[in-house]
């Protein structure tokens, strides 16, 4: 059993304050949402950086719930996904990680690329422009989920897609929200 | 007209929309998971309401935090309230958040509503 041993030291050693790997639902998200909420709050987190992290984790969550059953494939199906929490002295992360079927890997990169070259006005700008134009999705989303990630974090998004198989990459994505943001 | 009052939960707003009574506020959290389904009695409502408005109307959002399917029904319904005469947007915000006062003021630019703003 020096798995449990092995995990609980990388959580350690990555500071990772909340780990969940299951069935991502709305339910699930309030549950996750909540005990972030709880820790944030007995850490007496400065409230702006407590919405910041707040709204990040609802667009990554949704985001997951939204796209992870994309396996179909039997087994894997939405328990594939996995979403973590990371504390460090200057931020948080907030990192997700789901299977995406490889012929979507290079529309979702191109639209995270888009993103990570535009400054805080083109941020902006783009924004607006989706929101107007967009309708929601079957799935539910509006298409801005990351652009509001990005904006919120004001950082760049940091992501990569290690390979699982032939058919699925792993999409892991990490939005920092920084700690010292006066 | 039919009063329309939805209470607010963990992941919805609060919702009062009361012609008699000059009160139309929307306040609290909304991260409904389809957010469609969840803001289309306030749409139905608004059109009804649209052609039998009140001289003036004050309509308040009091949002804590809206995740961005929201966002855009939020527009939708700030356009449907776009074409009622005397119309008015009262967009509140906690006094120290600034993003909460950016998305009122992105939305200004995107509807022709006079806005005013708040603290609270």
């Amino acid at each position: 059993m020096n798995f449990i041993y092995d995990l609980h030291r990388t959580m350690m050693s990555q500071k990772l304050i909340l780990v969940f790997q299951g069935d991502f639902t709305q339910e699930s998200t309030k549950s996750i949402l909540s005990m972030a909420e709880r820790n944030l709050d007995s850490s007496g987190e400065e409230s702006s950086i407590k919405r910041k992290v707040f709204n990040v984790m609802v667009e990554a969550l949704q985001n997951i719930v939204k796209h992870s059953d994309e396996l179909v494939d039997g087994q894997v199906r939405s328990h594939a996904a996995i979403f973590l929490i990371g504390k460090e002295a200057n931020r948080y992360s907030i990192m997700t990680g789901n299977p995406i079927r490889k012929e979507n890997v290079v529309k979702l990169k191109g639209a995270l690329d888009r993103i990570n070259g535009l400054d805080k006005d083109g941020l902006k700008d783009l924004y607006k422009e989706i929101i107007k134009n967009t309708t929601i999705s079957d799935k539910g989303g509006a298409g801005l989920g990351f652009v509001d990630m990005a904006r919120k974090s004001g950082e760049k998004l940091e992501f990569e897609f290690p390979e699982m198989n032939e058919e699925y990459c792993f999409f892991c994505l990490k939005v920092n929200v920084p700690r010292d943001n006066e | 007209m039919e009063i329309l009052n939805l209470e607010g939960t963990e992941d919805t707003p609060k919702i009062i929309l009361d012609k008699k009574n000059g009160i139309f506020e929307i306040s609290g959290r909304s991260l409904p998971e389809d957010s469609a389904e969840f803001y289309r009695p306030v749409l139905e409502w608004i059109e009804k309401y649209s052609s039998d408005s009140n001289p003036s109307t004050e309509f308040v959002f009091k949002l804590e935090y809206f995740n961005t399917a929201s966002s855009k029904l939020i527009l939708d319904v700030l356009s449907a309230l776009e074409d009622i005469k005397g119309m008015k947007i009262l967009w509140y915000f906690h006094e120290d958040d600034e993003d909460m006062e950016e998305a009122g003021q992105e939305f200004s630019e995107l509807v022709e509503i006079p806005f005013e703003f708040k603290t609270y």
